[in-house]
């Protein structure tokens, strides 16, 4: 166990400096941020400039200025934002739980919607309902994630208007996003939740508790559904990453303060550390969800970790 | 399984092949024709006709977007973007993860170790994250989102077409083929790729569907393809402009992403099932 656990840490942290590296190493060739944030500002002699580049730390050498960052990323220093110097931990710190929440409620959501539908398809295997619930999913998985909040926004919000259509203010807000990203989840985590589930209707256990004369629901819901749930939740949680890639694409559609709006704007503006902190600090949780996943996973089934 | 609900699953499996078919095939079909049907491109501006509502100008019959031009030329070439971009950038890897694959699976060893864990990092972060990222700073365009796509999707096929290296090796028709001397390379392409070309083309199938989705993802974020070569992307980035007022603008080009993809879905599904008769069932 300890070595299995030595091992995946390992792998993540190297995942997680292969990442920033590559990420800082890849934003210096962007172009001079000293350029940028002079634009259209006149008489800018190349004294300047420097002077400029001298507060910002871009005159170091590349390694000097990637140490400066990791050293300020453990110590939760992340910088200043080349825009209006504020530091990039208040900005990130705005952003982060907007996406997060998002994320919750999707992932919420999905579980709600999945859960009892998997189950369905795969109690009905073959019939109708199985069928019905399988071309339901392909149409989900087929969707542009940008377009379904587009149309939801064109539906709720300009024909109906019950909705707002962008921002995060209030409960209210909530609705279409999460709508969005939670539809698309449903549709993989159906199909999940059916396969689980037809191989858990096949043990023995379950057979037991049907000859034991249980109603169908304990039986689904309490002895079926309880031990699909290690697999199911491993594979919720491998979705991790996947789903906050999609929630940075339908941020944009509805205007939603998150990382992904942060990040967008700091492309936009070559704030280097701003985007840089997004970009680390969004693949730190991701690599850290799944490495959570493996550990959880390692400790309920033995027989993980003598691969 | 009743004979009911068999020939039921059989009737769905055609259902599939048949949406499936015809809709890819309808959109290969008016993509190619599109060079015949439109020789101007869908690029005809005609300020006077701005913003004309659909089914209402027989000559504009999807309506026309900010500049007057057609919506639905500009589909029907726009798909021509999607179609590249999802085929080329498929192809590209699998020709790359096929041969990472094979080397890595038949030989072992140090390369192999090294690939695997090039393939563990890649596959720990979300293509979306990574793709901003780059194309913010090399640059979006056709040729940098497909070569990304390649890059990003290439361990993949690596690690399908190890996997079953792996178990194929050892078996006796390989080690026969090694006994009479047949040489390495002969063993690689002769005797074991053709017994990956099933789940290879699954895989394909599939990752063409997701790429369109992705190439017309960082096309509306304008990250991707050029926007003033019309795509379906970049015509959704305009029409959410348009949102509030015209809603053809938005309407049409994502149907033709929504039905594009769900017929290679369709097609993806349908030959998974027929490809492996045992994942019909269980899968």
């Amino acid at each position: 166990m300890v070595k299995f656990l030595a091992q995946r840490v390992i792998l993540s942290l190297f995942v997680v400096l292969a990442v920033t590296l590559i990420v800082a190493f890849a934003i210096r060739l962007t172009g001079d941020p000293a350029l940028m944030l002079t634009q259209g500002a006149g008489s800018i002699t190349e004294a300047d400039l420097a002077r400029i580049r001298a507060a910002l730390g871009l005159n170091q050498p590349f390694f000097v200025q990637y140490a400066n960052f990791l050293k300020g990323f453990i110590t939760l220093d992340l910088g200043k934002s080349f825009l209006g110097g504020t530091p990039v931990a208040t900005l990130v710190g705005k952003a982060l739980p907007a996406t997060l929440l998002l994320a919750l409620s999707s992932l919420a959501l999905s579980i709600i919607l999945s859960i009892p539908l998997g189950i369905a398809a795969a109690v009905k295997k073959g019939k109708w309902a199985d069928q019905a619930i399988r071309v339901l999913s392909l149409l989900g998985l087929s969707f542009p994630n940008f377009w379904l909040a587009m149309m939801m926004v064109l539906l709720f919000s300009i024909t109906l208007r019950w909705l707002p259509p962008s921002g995060m203010e209030g409960i209210l807000s909530f609705i279409m996003p999460t709508l969005t990203m939670g539809i698309i989840l449903t549709a993989t985590n159906v199909r999940l939740v059916r396969t689980t589930m037809l191989e858990t209707l096949q043990s023995q256990f379950v057979m037991v508790a049907r000859a034991k004369g249980l109603s169908e629901r304990v039986v689904l819901y309490k002895h079926a559904l309880r031990n699909g749930a290690i697999p199911l939740i491993t594979y919720f949680g491998l979705q991790f990453g996947g789903l906050l890639g999609g929630i940075v694409v339908v941020e944009r559609v509805f205007n939603w303060p998150g990382m992904g709006t942060l990040a967008f704007d700091a492309v936009a503006a070559r704030d280097y550390p701003v985007l840089q902190s997004v970009i680390c600090i969004l693949s730190l949780l991701i690599v850290g969800v799944n490495l959570l996943v493996d550990i959880a996973y390692g400790i309920v089934d033995p027989r993980i970790r003598r691969d | 399984m009743s004979a009911w609900s068999s020939s039921l699953r059989a009737r769905f499996k055609t259902f599939e092949f048949m949406v499936g078919s015809v809709l890819v095939g309808g959109i290969v079909l008016l993509v190619l024709a599109s060079y015949f049907l439109y020789p101007d491109g869908g690029e005809t501006i005609d300020l006077g006709k701005r913003l004309l509502k659909p089914f209402v100008d027989a000559s504009h019959i999807f309506g026309t977007d900010s500049l007057g031009r057609d919506i639905l030329a500009r589909l029907v070439v726009g798909g021509r973007i999607s179609l590249l971009v999802g085929s080329l950038s498929v192809a590209g890897a699998v020709v790359i993860g096929t041969l990472m694959g094979l080397v890595s699976g038949y030989y072992r060893g140090f390369w192999d170790a090294l690939v695997m864990r090039f393939a563990d990092i890649q596959l720990a972060l979300p293509f979306i994250l990574m793709a901003i990222t780059f194309l913010a700073i090399i640059g979006g365009g056709l040729v940098n989102t497909i070569v990304l796509l390649v890059v990003s999707q290439w361990v993949q096929y690596a690690r399908l077409v190890r996997g079953s290296v792996l178990t194929l090796r050892e078996r006796e028709f390989i080690l026969s083929a090694r006994a009479i001397g047949v040489r390495t390379r002969g063993i690689l392409f002769v005797h074991l790729l053709p017994n990956l070309t099933g789940p290879l083309i699954v895989l394909m199938t599939l990752n063409v569907a997701n790429n369109i989705l992705l190439e017309s993802s960082l096309t509306f974020l304008g990250l991707g393809v050029d926007p003033t070569i019309p795509s379906w992307g970049g015509m959704l980035a305009d029409g959410r402009t348009y949102l509030q007022n015209a809603w053809w603008t938005s309407v049409f080009p994502g149907l033709a992403l929504l039905l594009t993809v769900l017929g290679l879905n369709l097609l993806g599904d349908w030959l998974r099932d027929s490809l492996d008769p045992t994942s019909g069932a269980s899968k």
